[in-house]
């Protein structure tokens, strides 16, 4: 893999002090710090943003105090966090109650190790990726299922047993319209996928109607496996109060919603690779310089994480049998002929 | 025997109970509703009182009759201005007293207001109820300039006690009419913006649409009135039936919509903004010369008998009945509340239907918890 220079220098001075399997073992850990504190700035940034965009289109001032503009709003608010106490209910099963937190920020921290930010930055890539990607967030909802269980209170349940619903149904949408995708590039590999678009242009144009159609499908479902409205009526605040994470404080409340803000890092991010281009520019203008290729990425997944904060502000929310009915009557048909439709385009060399 | 026990249905499911309240975002207040669910299904819903009960018609028997009017802004503190005028109006029944017409006009020009207010909170609320955050402050963009216009002329913002027994405890502000015009030019453009952020969403239509199904027959005899009853096709308005201040010298609609659904229920306070809206128009540029008081004794006695005086709030009618013994206190009161009376039929409506809907017929009937639990 190229190396971006300082990187390479670390590389080569970590070899040459020590044996290589600690060599190796440093690495990784300086990885796993390095995308921990992306992790971490990532999801205060974001949910700074939300707040921004909640008060543009609310028309309201938005967080401006705390520091220049008030981007050091979320930092205040995750320190407060950290101070607050750790409260509980008597009566639940204080073993899944603590530990059920702990599973949505893992999972979504594991997928983030396989996205390609650049054609050099990519910590793991895994000739499985989509799939790695959709077997590994699936992992999340137990957590939130989990701690609705634990916490020994009806409308945490409630939210638990509406979000098992609803994620196990949006899977479904989030992998055969990635599926769809794949059918175009004949691979489940990150950078290969990326390699693809870099000759034959984003897959969205490569693949036009169908591709549009798996797009807005990949849309909607990545949607609700993240839980933000027209889909959050696992924490819907008028019907349940705070739904799952009713009981939890503190540190423990601000993993679930940290957790939910990196997913939807997450599922912008694959949407970008697989319907943008990833870290290509449009037309390949920037491609040779390589510090672009991340901004390029981080931009367009940009410009998705605003659809979603726009459709959050603006619809209601779906009613629980409405969601089912969306996903089992009409999704999932659309996207099974629509992964034929593909299949026939491809056969017929009808792609651009 | 047996077997009957052993292939029992497999898809029997248990209730439960879940309180909903006292401290729920979706009951706007301390309201209490012990739901009996089958997961998401309701079986059952029953409204606890008492949270909010401050005996109201109680403290009324020991206060003088301007008293009274104070403590009705408390009840539906969201049409305080009406609560007032039922009070002053059933006093001044009581002592055959004739207002001058500058009072009745201004009266109704600022109840108008207060149930644009109304509408307006309730608009903004509705939305947040079925999870669209931002109509609340569009709502309350709108509501700011009502709200300051009250604060020019009466000094309060919501609980406005500008009506006293006889007339209006002060004139209006210099400003008042340019101020009104100026709002009603700028709402004009505004109303439509609600429409095309909430009412045309498919999703908006999906929940309101056919949800908490009430038959115009249903509606009468559990006594509901207001928007709620207008939904179900009964073309019933206090202002018109029974005319008071200035309204039997305007021209308004009573606003209807057939279906008796969330939807048409939401659809009749839509058009009842643009009513109050006109009624407002038509009144502001002559409002007549005149004293804006009627002199009265200190203390008012009412000759001994019973009085009753109905008016429109934005939830409904609302029923002032005053038992007096001709002293300077009345024997009784009682407030027939408009909020009351739609919390009754919550349950009939509300079986069968999922809680997100439970959420949704709440919101389209508007209660304001103190108006029920006075």
């Amino acid at each position: 893999m190229r190396l971006p220079l300082f990187l390479t220098t670390i590389h080569d001075w970590l070899y040459s002090m020590m044996p290589e399997i600690w060599a190796k073992i440093v690495e990784m850990v300086l990885i796993a710090v390095g995308y921990l504190a992306f992790f971490a700035v990532a999801g205060l940034f974001l949910v700074l943003l939300e707040r921004w965009i909640a008060a543009w289109i609310q028309l309201r001032r938005g967080p401006n105090r705390v520091g220049p503009g008030g981007v050091f709003q979320t930092i205040a608010d995750a320190l407060k966090l950290v101070s607050k106490e750790l409260t509980g209910t008597i009566k639940a099963d204080m073993f899944l109650y603590n530990l059920a937190p702990y599973f949505p920020i893992v999972s979504a921290l594991i997928v983030l190790s396989v996205l390609a930010f650049s054609s050099t930055i990519q910590a793991y890539d895994v000739n499985i990726g989509i799939f790695f990607i959709i077997s590994v967030s699936s992992i999340g909802v137990i957590g939130i299922l989990l701690g609705g269980w634990a916490s020994n209170n009806k409308y945490s349940l409630i939210g638990a047993m509406r979000s098992g619903v609803q994620v196990v149904s949006y899977e479904l949408s989030v992998g055969l319209s990635l599926l769809t995708m794949v059918l175009l590039t004949g691979s489940l590999q990150l950078s290969q996928i990326i390699e693809v678009q870099r000759t034959g242009g984003w897959l969205i144009l490569q693949g036009h109607i169908p591709a549009i159609i798996a797009f807005m499908i990949y849309m909607i479902a990545g949607t609700a496996e993240t839980n933000r409205t027209p889909f959050d009526l696992v924490e819907a605040e008028s019907e349940l109060g705070a739904g799952y994470h009713t009981e939890y404080s503190g540190m423990k409340f601000a993993y679930y919603f940290l957790a939910e803000f990196i997913n939807m890092f997450l599922v912008a991010a694959i949407a970008v690779t697989i319907f943008f281009g990833g870290w290509l520019s449009p037309f390949g203008i920037t491609d040779h310089i390589i510090w672009l290729q991340p901004v390029w990425f981080l931009a367009k997944v940009g410009g998705i994480i605003l659809l979603m904060m726009w459709f959050r502000w603006t619809f209601p929310r779906l009613r629980i049998d409405q969601i089912l009915t969306l996903e089992w009557k009409y999704l999932l048909p659309i996207n099974l002929v629509n992964i034929v439709i593909m299949a026939i385009i491809i056969l017929l060399g009808w792609t651009l | 025997m047996q077997q009957e026990y052993l292939v029992q249905d497999p898809f029997k499911t248990e209730e439960y109970m879940i309180n909903m309240g006292p401290q729920h975002p979706a009951t706007h207040g301390v309201l209490r509703l012990l739901l009996t669910i089958d997961g998401e299904i309701i079986k059952k819903v029953e409204p606890d009182l008492g949270y909010i009960h401050r005996s109201i018609e109680k403290m009324c028997e020991y206060d003088t009759y301007q008293q009274i009017v104070h403590l009705t802004d408390r009840m539906d503190y969201l049409s305080s201005h009406i609560n007032n005028e039922a009070v002053c109006l059933t006093v001044e029944k009581a002592l055959e007293l004739e207002v001058p017409d500058r009072v009745k006009v201004i009266r109704t020009i600022v109840g108008e207001l207060t149930r644009l207010a109304s509408h307006q909170l309730w608009w903004g609320v509705f939305g947040m109820d079925i999870g669209a955050l931002t109509t609340y402050f569009y709502a309350f963009r709108d509501r700011e300039m009502i709200n300051d216009i009250f604060e020019e002329t009466c000094g309060a913002r919501l609980t406005m006690n500008y009506n006293v027994p006889g007339g209006l405890m002060f004139d209006i502000h210099p400003n008042f009419v340019n101020r009104v015009k100026a709002f009603v030019k700028h709402f004009k453009t505004k109303l439509p913006e609600y429409d095309s952020l909430l009412t045309g969403n498919i999703i908006f239509q999906k929940r309101t649409k056919g949800i908490g199904l009430m038959t115009a027959a249903d509606a009468i005899n559990f006594g509901v009135t207001g928007p709620g009853l207008r939904g179900s096709g009964v073309a019933i308005d206090t202002r018109k039936t029974h005319p008071y201040s200035a309204y039997d010298k305007v021209n308004f609609n009573i606003p209807t919509f057939t279906d008796g659904d969330v939807y048409s229920r939401y659809k009749v306070r839509i058009a009842e903004m643009w009513e109050s809206l006109s009624i407002i128009e038509q009144l502001i540029d002559n409002i007549p010369d005149g004293d804006f008081k009627v002199p009265t004794k200190a203390v008012i006695k009412l000759p001994k008998g019973e009085f009753y005086q109905r008016v429109e709030t934005a939830r409904g009618e609302l029923g002032v009945y005053i038992n007096s013994d001709g002293n300077k206190n009345p024997y009784r009161v009682k407030f027939r509340s408009p909020g009351f009376s739609n919390l009754s039929i919550l349950d009939h409506l509300s079986r069968g239907y999922k809680i997100g809907d439970l959420v949704a017929i709440m919101a389209s009937f508007d209660y304001v918890i103190p108006d029920i639990d006075r």
